[in-house]
C-alpha cells in the first residue's frame, strides 16, 4: 500500500472538489484497500465519502426506488421496499460475498469492483487491464473462472459483482455529480465498459466523478429470481449467475454474471424466453468466445436457465 | 495477556475520557526507530472505543483497523488469516456489527465503538458464546476462532432484527435455523473444519436467549 | 521405556480421565483470543521490527542483479538481507528447495528478499521498491507431460518405491472380472489460517524463534544446519499453532528470514508470509496421476491388485506415496504397487495431512467401486469380503496388531442407513436434487515414533507436564493432562501442561497422526518413573502402590501425593522408544465412510447432504476432540472431493489461485451433520496407551464416498478431482442430468 494523504468529505462538493486535485474516494473499502495492498491501486489521496449522508433509501416521486450510493449491502437487501418490490436486488446481494463484506460494502462501490482474474491480482504477471500494454496472461492460462462472452484479446476479466446483474436486469441508473457540480444519470447498460482495447478503463466516471445514487424504476411486479452457480456453496464468485424477472404478462428479461466483463444483457435473450431456456442461452450467448478451460460456461448458462425457468415454474 | 495491556486499560479507567495516550504508538513502536525514520511525518490521529476504552492513536493512514488493534493496541486476539477479506478471521464488531478489520483503515473509525473477542469475555468469565464454543468443541487450533465467535454474536442479532440471508426462504420471514447459521457463518472460514460444532454452539446460545 | 512386548493392564486401563471426554483445557485462553500466537509476542519481543518477504516472479532462472537502493532509503526501512547479505547458509535436511533463493532461483515465490522496517505498512511498500533483474529459464510444469521421464524414487517414510507378491500380471490377466482406470488428483494447498509466522531475537549469538512449527526439534536441526550454528544455539518456542496439516512440518522462509532479519536489523524481527505467498512459497501436496487394476472373481474376491502412482517434485524431492494403502487395505495374492517421481520445477511438494492415503484412496475407493459394480456385490460386502487380517504382501506371519476394518462397515452402514440406497445410480430424486449415497474404506497407517516428556509434582499435588510437543488443534494439551491426571491418581485441573518449547524434552512432534500415540506413551513413561520415585519415598514397592484421589496407596496406608513430592516437588523425565512390534505387526487404523449428496439435476451444483463414518484407532484418548479432528478431516476430504486445486500455468509455472478468494476451501455452507462413531478398540501392540493416531484417518477415503455418491446419484463416474460442475456438464449424456 503505497503511502497516501487522508481527508474526510463532510459534504458532496467537498468530496468532488477534493477529488479534482486528484484523489480517489473510498466508501467501504472492501475491494480498493484489498487491491492497494497489492499495489495494484496506488492512490496518492483518499477521500473518506461516508459522511455524506449518502446513506438513505427513498422512493422516487415516479414510484420507482433511489439508493444512496453509501447504503451497505446488507441494508439493501434487507430494506422493506426493495425485499418486496426488487426481490432481484436482494437476492442478488445476498448471494455475494459475506455478512461481514455485505455490512461493509457500498451500493456503489459494488458497482465499482473489479475483476477476479488471477493475472491481474498478480502484480509480476502481464495484465493489460493493470499494466495497459502488458498483454493478457489469462488468454492461455488459467482462465476457468473468467469471461466467455464480451471479451477482446486484451482482456478477458470477468466483472465479479452479483449485485450489479440485479441492478442491470432492473434497468437501473447510476447517478452522479462531477467535479464541476454537473449531474447526470447513467444508464447501468452504459455504465461499464467492455475491454475491447483498453481493459484498464472499466466504466463511463470521469476522474472525480462520484456516484451518488442508484435510482431503479418502478416496480416490475411478477417473479424474481436470482441463481448463482459457484464450486461451493457460499462466499465464492459466481461461475455463473443469472437474474431474472419475469413480470406476469409473458414478459421476462434476464441478466448474466460471471461471464463476462460487465453485467451482461442482450434484448434478443430476453425476446426468446418463450422458446426456452436453450434459446435465451444461445441469445445471450451469440458472439461468445470462451477459452478451452472456461468454455462449460456456456453449457452452464443454459444448464442454469433450466434450473431457474423450473424455479419460477415451482412459484406461484 | 500482557501485563502492560493490563495497565494501559487501568489508566484509561482511570482517566476519563479523551485522553491522548502517547505510549501506544509513539512510544512502543516509536522508541526503537531508526534516525532516517520519518514517521510521524504522515502521522493522523484517530481517536475510537476499543471494548468500553477510549483510545487516541496516531496511526500511518495505512493502517488497518486490524492491525491498529494487533500492532497498536496489542489486542492479539483478533486474528490476521488472510488479509484481503477471504477468510473471516479478523471479524470484529463496529458500531454493533460485523466487518473485516483487514479491509477498513483504522483512521476511517474515528468515533466509532468496536468490540473485539477481548470485550466480550475473560478466560474467567467467559461471554455465553464463549463457553458454548468450550463446551462444543467448536475449534481446534484456535486461530479462526475470535473470528468466529464475534461473527457468532452478530449472527444472532441480525436473525433476530430480521435482515434475511441467501438461505432465507421467504424474504419477509426470517427464521432461525441450521440452514441459516451456516450460510450466515460462511464468511468465517474454519480450515480445521470445526463448523458442526460451531453451529451447536451456537443454537445452544440462541436457545439460551429465548429461554 | 523401550516399547517392546505389548502392553498388559497398566494404570490407563482404569479409564477415570483418559478415554472421558473432556473440554479441551487450552479452550479458555482460545475462545478468549488470549492464546499467543507467533506474530503476537508483544510479550517476549517487545518492539519487534517488521519483515516483509519478496518472492521470485519467476519459477526457474538466476537473478542477474539486485538493486536495493530505492528500497533502502524508503521510510523506516532498518535492513534489507539477500542472499548476497545473508552470509554462508546452509541447508536444512528436510528442505528440498532453499529457503532463500538467489542468485539461483528455484521456484517461483520462493523467497529472496527480507525488507526490515520499523513498520509492518513501510515494510510492505519498500518490499515493492527491490528492482530484480531475472533470467528465466525453461521449466518442467507438466506431471502429465513428464510422466515418461519419472524415475523410481529412493526409499523414504513411505517404505520401498515398489513392493511385489506373487504375480500380479498372470494374476491379473487371468481375473474373471476386470477394473483398469486411470484417477488423477490436482496440487492442494494445506491452507492452515495461521500463515506461516515467527518472531525472532538474538541474544548475542543465541537465537530464539517464536514460531508456528509442528515439529519442534527438526526446526531446531535444520535452523542450526541453515545457519551453520550449533544446535544448544537455538531456542524454538511454539505454544500454539493456527493449523498445520502438514504444511509447518518443516522450517520454512519466515523462521529463517526472521532470523537473518533479526541478526540484520539488531533488533528483534517477526515476520508473517503474505496469504497469497503461501501456496507457491510453501509447501503443497503434489498432483499425482494414479493407475490401478483390480482383478477378482465373480463374487468380488479380488485375486490381482495393482497401484502405479506417478508424481512430480523439484529436484531432490520425494514421492506421494499413494499405493501405500494398497498394500495392506485387501486381500489378493498377486500384488503389485509402484511409485514414480517426475521432476518439476513447481513449488515443493511435501507431507499434506495423511501423504500417501489421502490421495491414494480417492483413486482407490472409487476403483473399489466400480468393482462393486462389475461384480453386482454391494460395496459394503465387496469390502467385507476382501478383508485380510494379515499384510498380504508378507503373509499370515505377519498379522495386523488389530483390525476392526469389517466391524467399521458394518457398523457404519447400518448408523447410515445403508441398506436404503438404490444400487442403480441416478434413480433417486428429491425436487432438483438428484440424491445418491455413497461409501469407501478408510485406511491410515499407524506410525509411532520416540517421545519424551518430563513431569513435575509440588507439594500442593499439582502436577506440571513438560514436552516439546506441539498442539496444532489436535487436542495435545488435553490429552497430555488426562494422561498424567489417570497416571498419578490426579484431577484433570490439577495438571498443567506446557507445550512447544525446545528447552523441554524432545517429543514425537505432531504429523503422520503419531503424535497423540507416541507424546502420550511418552509421558506414560516419564509419570511411572516419577510413581517409582513416589512409591520409593513412601517406602511401598512400585508395582503394588495406587495413585488416585490424590493418594499414594499400599493396601490401607496412604499418603497425600503433594506431602510425599515434599516442599521441594519431585520430577521425573523419560521418553518411550518403540522396538520391533511396528515390525512383527502391521498397524493401521480402519474406518468407513458414508456420504449422501444431491446434485442438481439441471446445473450439477453438487451438495452434501450427510456424511457419517465409524472408525477403528486403538483407545481413543478424548473423545471429544478426537471427533473433531474426524470431522474435520472429513470435511477437507469432501473439499478434496469437490473443490480443491491449484490451477498450474503451465507456461509461467506456478500455481495461479494462490489465495484464500481462488482456492476454495469448504466453508459452513457446504457442511452437514457429520456422524461419528468410534469402535471400541485397545491395540496393545501400539504403545502403552493402547492408542492410535486418528487425526488423519478421517481424511483417508472421505472425498471417494462422496465421489461415489455422485456416481450413485448421477450415473457420471468421474475418476479426475476435483469433481467440479464443468467435469460433471461434460459427461451429462446418458446421465440422469437433464
Amino acid at each position: 500500500m503505497k503511502p497516501f494523504t487522508y481527508s474526510r468529505a463532510a459534504s458532496v462538493e467537498d468530496a468532488v472538489a477534493a477529488a479534482s486535485s486528484g484523489g480517489r474516494f473510498i466508501a467501504g473499502g472492501t475491494n480498493l484497500l484489498d487491491l492497494m495492498k497489492l499495489q495494484i491501486e496506488t492512490p496518492s489521496h483518499l477521500i473518506d465519502v461516508n459522511h455524506l449522508e449518502l446513506d438513505r433509501i427513498e422512493r422516487t416521486p415516479e414510484g420507482g426506488l433511489r439508493i444512496g450510493a453509501m447504503v451497505r449491502n446488507t441494508a439493501l437487501a434487507a430494506h422493506p421496499d426493495v425485499r418486496r418490490d426488487y426481490a432481484v436486488l436482494s437476492r442478488a446481494l445476498l448471494a455475494g460475498a459475506s455478512g461481514q463484506l455485505r455490512n461493509k460494502a457500498t451500493t456503489a462501490g459494488n458497482l465499482l469492483q473489479r475483476t477476479r482474474c488471477p493475472y491481474f491480482y498478480d502484480t509480476r504477471m502481464p495484465c493489460n487491464k493493470r499494466k495497459p500494454g502488458s498483454g493478457c496472461g489469462a488468454l492461455k492460462g488459467g482462465s476457468r473462472s473468467l469471461a466467455i462472452v464480451g471479451t477482446s484479446d486484451a482482456c478477458i476479466a470477468q466483472h465479479p459483482s452479483d449485485m450489479a446483474v440485479a441492478m442491470r436486469v432492473l434497468d437501473a441508473a447510476v447517478d452522479t455529480v462531477a467535479a464541476d457540480g454537473t449531474r447526470r444519470s447513467i444508464p447501468i447498460a452504459d455504465f461499464h465498459l467492455l475491454p475491447g482495447d483498453t481493459p484498464h478503463i472499466e466504466n463511463q466516471l470521469k476522474p472525480g466523478e462520484l456516484i451518488t445514487s442508484v435510482t431503479l424504476p418502478n416496480p416490475l411486479g411478477g417473479t424474481h429470481v436470482y441463481r448463482k452457480v459457484r464450486d461451493r456453496s457460499s462466499y465464492a464468485f459466481a461461475l455463473v449467475s443469472v437474474a431474472a424477472v419475469f413480470d406476469g404478462q409473458g414478459g421476462s428479461r434476464f441478466a448474466f454474471g460471471g461471464i463476462a466483463p460487465k453485467p451482461w444483457r442482450v434484448a434478443a435473450a430476453d425476446a426468446a424466453a418463450a422458446a426456452g431456456a436453450g434459446a435465451v442461452a444461445q441469445a445471450a450467448l451469440a458472439d461468445a468466445r470462451p477459452t478451452a478451460q472456461n468454455a462449460f460456461k456456456q453449457q452452464l448458462v443454459a444448464s442454469t436457465l433450466t434450473s431457474l425457468f423450473r424455479q419460477k415454474e415451482a412459484r406461484p | 495477556m500482557a501485563p502492560d495491556h493490563v495497565t494501559r486499560r487501568a489508566v484509561l479507567q482511570g482517566g476519563g475520557a479523551a485522553m491522548a495516550l502517547p505510549g501506544v504508538a509513539g512510544a512502543e513502536t516509536g522508541a526503537m526507530l531508526s534516525p532516517e525514520s520519518n514517521r510521524g511525518r504522515d502521522m493522523s490521529t484517530v481517536e475510537f472505543t476499543v471494548n468500553g476504552d477510549r483510545v487516541q492513536l496516531q496511526l500511518d493512514p495505512r493502517t488497518t483497523l486490524l492491525d491498529a488493534l494487533r500492532e497498536h493496541l496489542q489486542l492479539t486476539g483478533t486474528k490476521k488469516g488472510c488479509d484481503h477479506g477471504q477468510c473471516g478471521a479478523c471479524t470484529v464488531l463496529v458500531e454493533g456489527q460485523r466487518i473485516n478489520s483487514c479491509l477498513t483503515l483504522a483512521v476511517m473509525h474515528e468515533g466509532d465503538s468496536v468490540t473485539t473477542i477481548e470485550g466480550l469475555g475473560t478466560p474467567k468469565n467467559l461471554h455465553p458464546m464463549q463457553r458454548a464454543f468450550v463446551t462444543h468443541d467448536g475449534y481446534q487450533c484456535g486461530y479462526c476462532t475470535p473470528g468466529q465467535i464475534c461473527s457468532a454474536v452478530a449472527v444472532l442479532g441480525e436473525i433476530e432484527a430480521g435482515i434475511p440471508s441467501h438461505a432465507t426462504e421467504d424474504l419477509e420471514h426470517v427464521v432461525l435455523s441450521d440452514a441459516e447459521l451456516r450460510e450466515r457463518m460462511s464468511g468465517n472460514i474454519c480450515r480445521c473444519a470445526a463448523y458442526p460444532n460451531i453451529i451447536a454452539a451456537i443454537r445452544e446460545v440462541a436457545a439460551g436467549d429465548e429461554a | 521405556m523401550k516399547f517392546d512386548t505389548p502392553a498388559t493392564t497398566n494404570p490407563i486401563d482404569r479409564g477415570r480421565v483418559v478415554g472421558v471426554a473432556h473440554d479441551r483445557i487450552d479452550g479458555p485462553a482460545k475462545v478468549t483470543g488470549t492464546a499467543p500466537y507467533a506474530y503476537e509476542r508483544h510479550d517476549a519481543a517487545p518492539q519487534a521490527a517488521y519483515g516483509w518477504i519478496v518472492g521470485s516472479a519467476i519459477a526457474k532462472g538466476k537473478i542477474d542483479a539486485m538493486d536495493l537502493r530505492a528500497a533502502q532509503s524508503a521510510p523506516g526501512v532498518l535492513a534489507i538481507v539477500t542472499h548476497q547479505t545473508a552470509g554462508p547458509l546452509g541447508k536444512g535436511a528436510r528442505n528440498t528447495a532453499h529457503l532463500l533463493g538467489g542468485p539461483i532461483i528455484e521456484h517461483y515465490d520462493q523467497a529472496v528478499a527480507l525488507v526490515i522496517a520499523d513498520s509492518f505498512e513501510n515494510a510492505r511498500d519498500a518490499a515493492r521498491l527491490l528492482r530484480i533483474d531475472y533470467s528465466p529459464e525453461k521449466g518442467r510444469y507438466d506431471l502429465a507431460a513428464e510422466r515418461g521421464h519419472a524415475t523410481v524414487p529412493k526409499e523414504g517414510f513411505g517404505g520401498p518405491a515398489d513392493t511385489a507378491a506373487g504375480n500380479f500380471e498372470a494374476g491379473f490377466a487371468k481375473a474373471a472380472v476386470k477394473v483398469d482406470q486411470s484417477y488423477t488428483t490436482p496440487d492442494q494447498s494445506h491452507a492452515m489460517m495461521e500463515p506461516h509466522a515467527t518472531t525472532a531475537a538474538w541474544d548475542g549469538d543465541s537465537l530464539t524463534l517464536w514460531t508456528s512449527n509442528q515439529m519442534v526439534a527438526w526446526a531446531v536441526e535444520d535452523m542450526a544446519a541453515t545457519l551453520k550454528i550449533p544446535k544448544d544455539k537455538i531456542r524454538i518456542v511454539t505454544p500454539y499453532i493456527g493449523g498445520g496439516f502438514g504444511g509447518k512440518l518443516f522450517l520454512r522462509a519466515d523462521a529463517l528470514l526472521a532470523a537473518l532479519g533479526a541478526r540484520a536489523a539488531g533488533r528483534p524481527v517477526k515476520v508473517a508470509l503474505a496469504r497469497p505467498q503461501i501456496p507457491n512459497n510453501t509447501t503443497h501436496r503434489a498432483a499425482t496421476i494414479q493407475r490401478i487394476r483390480i482383478g477378482a472373481d465373480r463374487d468380488g474376491i479380488i485375486g490381482a491388485i495393482g497401484h502405479e502412482v506417478w508424481s512430480g517434485d523439484l529436484p531432490g524431492g520425494g514421492p506421494e506415496v499413494a499405493a501405500q494403502q494398497t498394500r495392506l487395505l485387501y486381500r489378493g495374492t498377486d500384488r503389485l504397487t509402484a511409485h514414480r517421481l517426475a521432476e518439476l520445477d513447481l513449488p515443493e511438494a511435501n507431507a499434506m495431512r495423511a501423504p500417501g492415503e489421502a490421495v491414494g484412496l480417492l483413486a482407490l475407493e472409487i476403483a473399489m467401486d466400480e468393482l462393486a459394480e462389475a461384480t453386482g456385490v454391494d460395496p459394503v460386502e465387496l469390502r467385507i469380503r476382501n478383508d485380510v487380517q494379515y499384510d498380504p504382501e508378507a503373509g499370515p506371519q505377519r498379522p495386523f496388531s488389530s483390525r476392526k476394518f469389517v466391524e467399521c462397515l458394518r457398523q457404519g452402514a447400518e448408523r447410515f442407513g445403508w441398506e436404503r440406497r438404490v444400487p442403480q445410480p441416478g434413480q433417486v430424486r428429491d425436487g432438483r436434487w438428484l440424491v445418491g449415497m455413497g461409501m469407501a474404506a478408510a485406511f491410515r497407517n499407524n506410525l509411532v515414533a520416540k517421545s519424551g516428556a518430563r513431569v513435575g509434582i509440588d507439594g500442593r499435588g499439582h502436577v506440571v507436564v513438560e514436552t516439546d510437543m506441539t498442539d496444532i488443534g489436535t487436542g495435545s494439551y488435553t490429552i497430555l493432562a488426562q494422561t498424567a491426571a489417570e497416571m498419578l491418581g490426579v484431577p484433570i485441573e490439577a495438571v498443567t501442561v506446557r507445550l512447544g518449547d525446545s528447552l523441554f524434552p524432545k517429543s514425537a512432534g505432531s504429523g503422520g497422526q503419531f503424535g497423540a500415540n507416541s507424546a502420550t506413551a511418552g509421558l506414560y513413561a516419564a509419570c511411572v518413573a516419577l510413581r517409582e520415585k513416589l512409591a520409593a519415598k513412601a517406602g511401598f514397592p512400585a508395582n503394588q502402590t495406587v495413585f488416585e484421589d490424590g493418594l499414594v496407596r499400599l493396601g490401607n496406608q496412604s499418603q497425600p501425593i503433594g506431602a510425599l513430592a515434599g516442599e521441594e516437588g519431585m520430577w521425573a523425565e523419560d521418553r518411550i522408544e518403540f522396538g520391533k512390534l511396528t515390525q512383527d505387526y502391521a498397524q493401521a487404523t480402519f474406518g468407513a465412510h458414508f456420504c449422501e449428496v444431491g446434485v442438481d439435476v439441471d446445473t450439477a451444483e453438487v451438495r452434501v447432504r450427510r456424511m457419517g463414518g465409524a472408525f477403528a484407532a486403538g483407545r481413543i484418548l478424548n473423545p471429544k476432540s478426537a471427533r473433531s479432528q474426524v470431522i474435520g478431516a472429513m470435511t477437507m476430504g469432501v473439499g478434496a472431493a469437490l473443490m480443491e486445486e491449484l490451477h498450474v500455468d503451465k507456461r509461467f509455472g506456478f500455481f495461479v489461485n494462490h489465495d484464500m478468494a481462488e482456492y476454495l476451501v469448504p466453508v459452513h455452507a457446504d457442511i452437514p451433520e457429520q456422524d461419528v462413531l468410534f469402535l471400541d478398540e485397545l491395540d496393545d501392540k501400539s504403545s502403552p496407551m493402547k492408542a492410535k493416531g486418528v487425526g488423519e484417518l478421517g481424511i483417508c477415503g472421505a472425498g471417494a464416498a462422496v465421489a461415489n455418491a455422485i456416481y450413485n446419484a448421477t450415473g457420471i463416474r468421474l475418476r479426475d478431482y476435483p469433481l467440479t460442475i464443468d467435469k460433471l456438464l461434460a459427461q451429462r449424456e446418458g446421465s440422469a442430468l437433464a
